[in-house]
């Protein structure tokens, strides 16, 4: 199982805040969990899109799309941050 | 150094003086504070909710503190992160720096601010007259951490 967090915007979009799923076969990195979420339906298809500006951390470290993913890791989506 | 995110207000006199109390290496102490306004993208703003990212927020800014330290002499350091609602004229964000000099502590504490606005994991959601929306990344942030980069 890997751990899936969404926030702000992403979170509001989606109408999900966390959620827990097991890494579906074929999927070993962010860029395939991202495209994989992306084909479950309208609100996920337009905020997965390759083309939205979304951010990724893996372990709560900010990760690239060809970050490899394994089973217990924690994922988050989320837009570009505003904070300060 | 420390980190703290939290929902209460903040201090700077009383975290100041916790700071220099007891280190007489200190010699300069540079410090800030940021403010919400009333008024952002020509919108006014009656409140803003500040979401963040429990954990990864607090490891962001330490890491971010430590590569301050990398940079300059920095004796110690202190970022309080408010979150939550917060209304126009409430503090957001607290920043100090202590060095030995003053030079190292206008740095690092600017350097720290710049790299908190663009790699610190919070969002910005403001309720203005037409409802509530998302705040935007500005590029100016990007542009202002990316001056550190050369």
């Amino acid at each position: 199982m890997i751990t899936v967090l969404y926030f702000a915007r992403l979170r509001e979009a989606l109408g999900t805040g966390q959620e827990q799923l097991v890494l579906p076969a074929g999927v070993s990195t962010l860029r395939g969990l991202r495209a994989h979420l992306a084909q479950r339906g309208e609100a996920w298809a337009r905020e997965m899109a390759e083309g939205r500006n979304l951010r990724a951390a893996v372990n709560q470290t900010v990760a690239a799309a060809d970050t490899p993913l394994a089973d217990g890791d924690e994922v988050a989506f989320f837009p570009p941050v505003t904070g300060g | 150094m420390s980190v703290r995110v939290q929902q209460q207000d903040f201090d700077i006199s009383a975290e100041i003086t916790a700071m220099r109390s007891g280190n007489p290496k200190i010699g300069a102490i540079a410090s800030f504070v940021g403010v919400v306004r009333d008024v952002n993208d020509g919108d006014s703003v009656s409140t803003m909710t500040l979401e963040h990212y429990p954990g990864m927020t607090e490891k962001s800014i330490a890491a971010i503190i430590d590569e301050a330290r990398g940079r300059w002499e920095v004796l110690d350091a202190l970022v309080i992160h408010r979150v939550g609602t917060l209304k126009p004229t409430d503090q957001i964000v607290l920043v100090i720096v202590a060095s030995t000099h003053r030079g190292d502590a206008f740095a690092a504490c600017e350097f720290i601010m710049d790299y908190l606005k663009t790699q610190a994991p919070f969002w910005k959601k403001e309720i203005t007259p037409q409802g509530g929306r998302w705040v935007d990344a500005r590029v100016t942030d990007d542009k202002a951490a990316e001056r550190w980069k050369t």
